[in-house]
């Protein structure tokens, strides 16, 4: 297509350290400050710390293939099992639902980049940046080997005086940083930059959830963040916070990490919904049953998210009526919940069904998640937890619902958007062996430790003695590992041979309902070429069925009248920086100036990050100014 | 950036911005602004939240009435407070194109900033030659860490408005460029604000 271009208006006569770069080549992915490149980037850095995590959690279930075994040492499984945690849930699947609402939430709202690209890229650089920081630990001494949780007084310098704790909090502290400023961009964006007749209620229901997610990100990381930094300054300058010894309270740091925590769950959960929620509607053929309910459902479960925390703590003696209530708001944040299931089952209800890969995967989501759900609620409950704490039955709880469950729907949700984002078909036949695979893994390595737990069996101990039952059970849940292993490599190859020689998608190969639909496959630099407009919650169904739009005439004249005028304007479109690599890159580098405690490189990185946030404020216009071919 | 008449009636009420169009009429900037403060209430919250729990439970001295000076830090949140007002003043003066009073109401700003950090900085030093220090108790451990992260916030926003102050020497300041002070300033009332909170929950409550 041609595009005319207008120079930027100021910016040449700049010095040339705050010159934009204006690349193309291999460089230009560290430049880049395009929300399709960065979501690209989210997702494939997920897919490698999700391998990383993998290989953890493989290493674990064949130490735990049969009694007594001696694979690791009692020190290295703790590390393995902590940095396995660490690794999935901060450094895989949270960043996958990021990712997918970088590439998406501005397709979907037809919108052209996030509000603020530049401090897109830095969210993604300091994430990465946190990620291969703890990733470092493994060769710098050992992971940390307190758990994903980190109890205190566990991480105290007198109980654990090696680097690995270190590691863990300030890994944390910097990746919180990145997820941070990622959803108050988010937030900005879905707010601001919906297109011409897009109101909240008629938003896709992915960006409602991203929307939800990103304020519990917003409040939920904070005190994660606080918890950190008072065991950074407890290990490195001798603070007291978790020090029992001068008088502090090692269970603060429970409540600060779970008020934090059982946010985490909904903020990894709810792209997932929300990923679903788009899946189920376009291969059923029918709008997504019941859109209120699930817009406030997905809302009231992010208020209760806040409210639950304690329910990870019934076993530390908070009392009975401190547990009872913290038992009865979790119980009810399943009602908002089983709204959600049977909606996207009453979606399908008298749907025309295709049971292509993704929608396979969505289903299997709904199956896995509830099952989840349904443990959940025993855990619920006070006395149920007394028995099951710290059992392989609650490990098999969160993993059927973070990884059996969001993890199928991103699964899906790759199976649906990859033909957007790359402008290929995924192979419909290989993905359904690969399906079968890998939810028929995932269930063959958590079902049984259902067994197991209930059987006694407990979590984080590097073995355990026959004869108690618990054999069957172990080998069966390892077993299922390798099952899942296989369907991910096949996944993996056959991600690789359809971005080359994949089938061509289309613009819309799903005949699917939301605006990403309505551009080529892969999108324009610039997203659209026109500006869209919404009348319905599936504008580009309502556009493709006029019978179906029902909204006023003369609106949608008014609507397209002001979307040409929009056009008239031309469109801007981002250019690239080097700012937020360089900032994210000096936070890397001062992580381990805080880590090995070494202040004269720490105000160094601290200088250039005062020194790049300056530059980056004050560096030229970028981008360019492009008017599509075909608008006036 | 004034709004097209013709979007008025539009379901959404956006505008049209030189970035593009906009659903609502807060500029991004500001909005940004507004989350970040609604996540910083979060941080202070956490911080705060763990000196009252700590509040009492020190084992040994020096304790909060033994060292802090209310007279003393009633000058210096004065200081702060009238920052605030001087930079109402400042806003007022941008928005009528009085670049000069603007630019001396802003140094006032960083000026009254600075003095506040540097009754902070006595107030530290002093504290320490009594014998609290962030190792000695927890009351030490609490209060530094907590007003050490509100003095931070102090030092970042002086910093941001020196860098606005010595731009408009160098480029006249653009329409964006306004909109970003009305940012600085949000974040500056905030910080003022979370002072008076810390002043009363940390200081004033010991001698009631």
């Amino acid at each position: 297509m041609a595009i005319s271009r207008r120079p930027a208006a100021a910016g040449s006569n700049l010095p040339g350290l705050l010159n934009r770069p204006t690349g193309s080549g291999l460089l230009s992915w560290f430049t880049t400050i395009d929300h399709k490149r960065l979501g690209i980037l989210y997702v494939l850095s997920g897919f490698f710390f999700l391998a990383v995590g993998t290989i953890e959690s493989s290493l674990i279930r064949l130490q735990l293939i049969a009694p007594n075994m001696k694979l690791l040492s009692p020190d290295l499984y703790n590390q393995m099992f902590t940095a396995h945690g660490v690794t999935m849930v901060f450094l895989a699947i949270m960043p996958m639902g990021i990712g997918f609402a970088n590439y998406l939430v501005p397709l979907q709202i037809g919108a052209r980049d996030l509000a603020f690209p530049r401090l897109n890229a830095f969210g993604y650089w300091v994430y990465l940046f946190g990620g291969l920081l703890f990733l470092t630990s493994w060769f710098l001494g050992g992971a940390p080997d307190v758990g994903w949780f980190a109890y205190s007084p566990l991480t105290s310098l007198s109980n654990n005086p090696g680097h690995g704790t270190d590691f863990y909090m300030v890994a944390l502290f910097i990746g919180g940083i990145g997820t941070l400023v990622t959803a108050m961009n988010i937030i900005v964006t879905i707010v601001n930059m919906r297109a011409p007749g897009m109101t909240f209620m008629r938003m896709p229901i992915f960006v409602w959830m991203v929307f939800v997610t990103m304020f519990l990100v917003i409040f939920a990381f904070p005190p994660l963040t606080i918890a950190l930094f008072q065991v950074i300054m407890d290990r490195s300058f001798g603070t007291h916070f978790y020090d029992p010894a001068f008088g502090g309270l090692p269970i603060l740091w429970q409540h600060l990490f779970w008020i934090f925590g059982h946010p985490e769950v909904y903020i990894i959960v709810l792209p997932a919904f929300g990923a679903i929620s788009e899946i189920i509607p376009t291969f059923s053929r029918k709008p997504l049953f019941g859109y209120p309910v699930m817009v406030l459902s997905g809302i009231f479960i992010g208020f209760m998210g806040f409210a639950v925390w304690a329910h990870h703590m019934f076993t530390t003696g908070l009392g009975a009526i401190a547990n009872t209530a913290f038992s009865l708001t979790t119980v009810i944040i399943g009602i908002p919940t089983g709204a959600k299931i049977f909606n996207w089952l009453a979606t399908m209800v008298g749907g025309k069904i295709r049971f292509t890969t993704a929608m396979l995967f969505a289903i299997a989501f709904l199956i896995t998640f509830t099952m989840g759900g349904v443990t959940g609620i025993m855990l619920a409950l006070p006395p149920f937890t007394a028995q099951a704490t710290d059992s392989y039955f609650v490990v098999a709880h969160f993993h059927y619902v973070m990884g059996g469950g969001a993890l199928l729907a991103f699964f899906g949700g790759i199976y649906y958007w990859f033909p957007k984002v790359t402008g290929k078909m995924l192979s419909e036949s290989l993905g359904k062996i690969i399906f079968f695979l890998v939810a028929g893994g995932l269930h063959l390595i958590f079902l049984p430790q259902h067994f197991a737990g209930l059987l006694g069996m407990p979590r984080r101990t590097q073995t355990y003695f026959a004869g108690y039952g618990l054999e069957i059970w172990n080998s069966l849940s390892t077993i299922g590992v390798f099952v899942a292993i296989i369907g991910a490599l096949l996944f993996a190859f056959d991600f690789f041979r359809s971005l080359k020689n994949g089938k061509p998608a289309g613009n819309d190969p799903w005949d699917a309902r939301t605006l990403e639909w309505s551009i080529s496959s892969p999108p324009p630099v610039h997203d659209f070429d026109h500006t869209p407009i919404s009348t319905g919650v599936d504008a580009f169904w309502l556009s493709k069925h006029p019978e179906f739009d029902h909204t006023d005439e003369a609106e949608r004249e008014e609507l397209k009248k002001l979307a040409a005028e929009i056009d008239d304007h031309g469109i801007h479109v981002p250019g690239q920086s080097w700012w937020p690599f360089i900032s994210a890159a000096m936070m890397f580098v001062g992580g381990y100036a805080v880590i090995y405690h070494n202040w004269t490189l720490g105000v160094i990185c601290l200088l250039m990050i005062v020194m790049s946030t300056f530059a980056w404020a004050f560096e030229g216009i970028g981008g360019k100014h492009v008017h599509p071919e075909g608008s006036h | 950036m004034a709004a097209p008449s013709n979007t008025n009636t539009l379901p959404s009420g956006g505008v049209l911005t030189p970035m593009g169009y906009r659903s609502t009429r807060l500029p991004d900037p500001k909005m940004l602004m507004w989350i970040f403060l609604a996540s910083d209430c979060m941080f202070f919250g956490s911080l705060i939240g763990t000196y009252l729990v700590y509040r009492g439970r020190s084992l040994t001295g020096p304790y909060p009435q033994d060292v802090f000076d209310i007279p003393l830090t009633t000058v210096s949140s004065f200081v702060l407070l009238m920052s605030s007002v001087l930079m109402v003043i400042a806003l007022y003066y941008l928005r009528n194109n009085n670049i000069g009073r603007f630019r001396l109401a802003t140094l006032g700003v960083c000026v009254f900033g600075s003095i506040f950090l540097g009754f902070q900085v006595f107030e530290f030093t002093h504290f320490v030659h009594l014998g609290l220090t962030p190792q000695q108790n927890l009351f030490g451990t609490t209060f530094f860490v907590l007003t050490g992260t509100h003095g931070v916030h102090v030092t970042v926003g002086v910093f941001w408005l020196l860098g606005i102050l010595v731009s408009t020497y160098f480029r006249p300041m653009t329409a964006k460029d306004e909109a970003y002070f009305d940012v600085a300033a949000l974040y500056w009332h905030f910080v003022d604000i979370v002072w008076i909170v810390i002043f009363t929950v940390v200081y004033l409550i010991e001698f009631v």
